[in-house]
């Protein structure tokens, strides 16, 4: 239970984000380098200045990734999908290159002091989902607060009626007098945010040391999951428990003594993003401009 | 025309252009399977097909060739095409898994080929520590291919083998069918417009992007291949520094033409054998050629729409 929710956090800081990117009718395929930016910069900084440091370091590193991300998609309206996988091949080859000025030429780099678990009194004593939900490190509790403040944000005050109607038609919402450029920079800023909060989560609060490529995809799941949770910021954190569970099962596969190949559990992540996305895109509501605008259909 | 390069360089007689000779044997050697791949990709844009993929069909491409190279070596010379095939067949598979889900399920093939990226690096992973493991058991990699199944080096004292040529050939005919055929024109068609191509009734869309992804993903099938017989002799994990994502940057500063890939691979071919000896001589970390393709990427697409701007109807807002 505990090993689901620590999979799900840095997979649900980065769909939430995603969540309000996508809705503003832009795909952030770059959200792998943002998450890869944020482990970087968050190991770094939480070497200097301790946990809370890194945090704003990461969560600064990936904004910078996905500012140029936001340049492409909207001062220059680019093709999306290509800008957004060269900016993850860049920040992956950033990363490494630093990586390797900075601390010689292992990928391995030495611990940092991981942020310690807060278990929170008297919930964390719940039966089954206490200690699950309530003994972790503060950051997922930051979770915990992100996902209902971006759902009120996009659906209960102007500028997020305002996002999401530029996504379903942004010709309309300029019309209608919605300013949709600096929304659209706002939202891939705010997604970069929270997938390098995802990538510093992965170095502070689990691994505790840096290693190249570590994102290992989990920005590209992270698009998933915002179609399996519908686009809503509610269904995204539902979506990346699921996907937290469904990887905590190699621990249970384990511990029952099934001898199946190590490398299934780890190709496990990747089968399931196939099959959920082949179950559920057929009948997902997505918004009606995603990713198009600047292409001729 | 590479050979009368070659052959320049032989004529030369002194050791500097001995080493100029290996070293852009290194080059075409390295270009090899970035053309291919290059071109599964540049084939694949241009019917609007987003296959992030050919890392992963490239990689069960040299699975599947050095598992024919290995188990079939007794039928001699006549494996190595055989190899060849399987590696296309099995490229074609692994994109028809996102062909599939795409037409079925309307997965975006954009995640569903970065999926099956890392299933595909898992799976060669398993494979040489399992079945295809070489006999003694210690090494985490397939047998050396025996002479028979090794592509013939067509450059001597370089490793420049013929999988170079077998590259430069298919790219010929993938730019005669893109200019001459009929085939040829439903690709463009469909990647330039799927709704005007529909509308037109002459194509159908649907199997049209079925087939390029199939064709896509053969060729970056049949570049794991040729790496596996030309190069590398063997299967093991790290067999592609991400050929099928460098891929992506070769197509893309071709334009997308076919012919102009046979350049840019070559180009990114010496960016990479280069930035290989500025990490050997002066440990400048080999990770700077990605980050210099990923640059590139961007500054194409980058000067592609600023150029597209002015028919844009809401440009400068």
């Amino acid at each position: 239970m505990e090993g689901t929710i620590r999979t799900a956090t840095p997979l649900a800081f980065a769909a939430l984000g995603e969540t309000v990117v996508e809705r503003s009718g832009l795909i952030n395929i770059g959200l792998e380098g943002a998450i890869i930016a944020g482990a970087f910069g968050g190991f770094v900084a939480a070497g200097i200045g301790g946990v809370w440091f890194g945090f704003a370091a990461a969560g600064i590193s990936g904004s910078a990734v996905a500012l140029v991300f936001a340049f492409f998609a909207v001062r220059l309206r680019a093709d999306q999908i290509i800008a957004g996988t060269a900016i993850s091949l860049l920040a992956l080859g950033i990363t490494a290159t630093l990586n390797r000025f900075l601390f010689g030429s292992d990928s391995f780099t030495s611990g940092i002091s991981t942020m310690a678990t807060l278990p929170i009194p008297g919930f964390s004593s719940i039966p089954i989902i206490g200690r699950a939900l309530f003994s972790q490190p503060p950051v997922t509790y930051l979770l915990y607060l992100a996902i209902p403040a971006t759902w009120w944000w996009m659906y209960r005050t102007h500028a997020g009626l305002g996002l999401r109607a530029t996504g379903e038609d942004p010709r309309a919402a300029i019309v209608a007098g919605v300013p949709v450029n600096r929304l659209q920079y706002g939202a891939v800023l705010f997604g970069g945010f929270m997938g390098g909060i995802a990538g510093g989560t992965l170095v502070i609060a689990q691994a505790g040391s840096f290693a190249e490529a570590m994102s290992a995809g989990r920005g590209f799941i992270a698009v998933a999951i915002v179609v399996l949770g519908r686009w809503h910021p509610v269904g995204a954190a539902g979506a990346a428990v699921v996907f937290g569970a469904a990887s905590a099962l190699q621990y249970l596969f384990q511990a029952m003594g099934w001898s199946l190949p190590y490398q299934v559990f780890l190709a496990l992540p990747y089968v399931l993003t196939l099959l959920v996305l082949a179950s559920v895109t057929g009948r997902a509501s997505a918004p009606a401009s995603l990713g198009k605008w600047g292409t001729t259909d | 025309m590479p050979t009368r390069v070659i052959n320049q360089q032989i004529n030369t007689n002194d050791v500097g252009g001995m080493i100029e000779y290996v070293l852009l044997g290194d080059a075409l050697v390295r270009a090899t399977p970035l053309i291919l791949a290059g071109l599964a990709v540049a084939i694949a844009f241009r019917a609007g097909v987003l296959n992030i993929g050919a890392e992963g069909q490239l990689l069960v491409g040299a699975a599947a060739s050095a598992a024919v190279s290995v188990s079939a070596a007794a039928i001699g010379i006549a494996v190595i095409p055989l190899a060849l095939v399987a590696g296309a067949f099995a490229g074609a598979l692994w994109a028809g898994i996102a062909a599939e889900l795409r037409r079925r399920f309307h997965v975006l093939e954009i995640i569903s080929t970065i999926m099956l990226n890392f299933i595909a690096l898992h799976m060669v992973s398993f494979m040489v520590r399992g079945p295809l493991q070489e006999p003694s058991r210690i090494y985490p990699q397939t047998e050396s291919l025996p002479l028979a199944a090794q592509l013939p080096i067509i450059a001597p004292g370089t490793r420049l083998h013929l999988g170079f040529l077998i590259a430069i050939a298919i790219a010929c005919v993938l730019a005669w069918v893109f200019r001459s055929t009929a085939a040829g024109f439903r690709i463009r068609a469909v990647g330039s417009s799927r709704s005007a191509a529909a509308t037109a009734g002459m194509i159908n869309v649907d199997r049209t992007t079925y087939r390029v992804f199939l064709i896509s993903g053969s060729l970056a099938g049949l570049a794991g291949a040729v790496e596996v017989s030309g190069v590398t002799f063997a299967l093991y994990e790290n067999i592609s520094p991400g050929y099928g994502y460098t891929a992506i940057a070769v197509a893309l500063i071709a334009g997308l033409s076919p012919a102009r890939v046979i350049a840019s691979g070559i180009f990114f071919g010496i960016l990479e054998t280069g930035a290989g000896a500025l990490q050997r001589d002066f440990g400048i970390p080999s990770s700077t050629a990605l980050v210099t393709e990923a640059l590139l990427i961007l500054l194409a697409i980058g000067l592609a729409s600023i150029r597209g701007r002015a028919t844009h109807p809401f440009a400068g807002r």
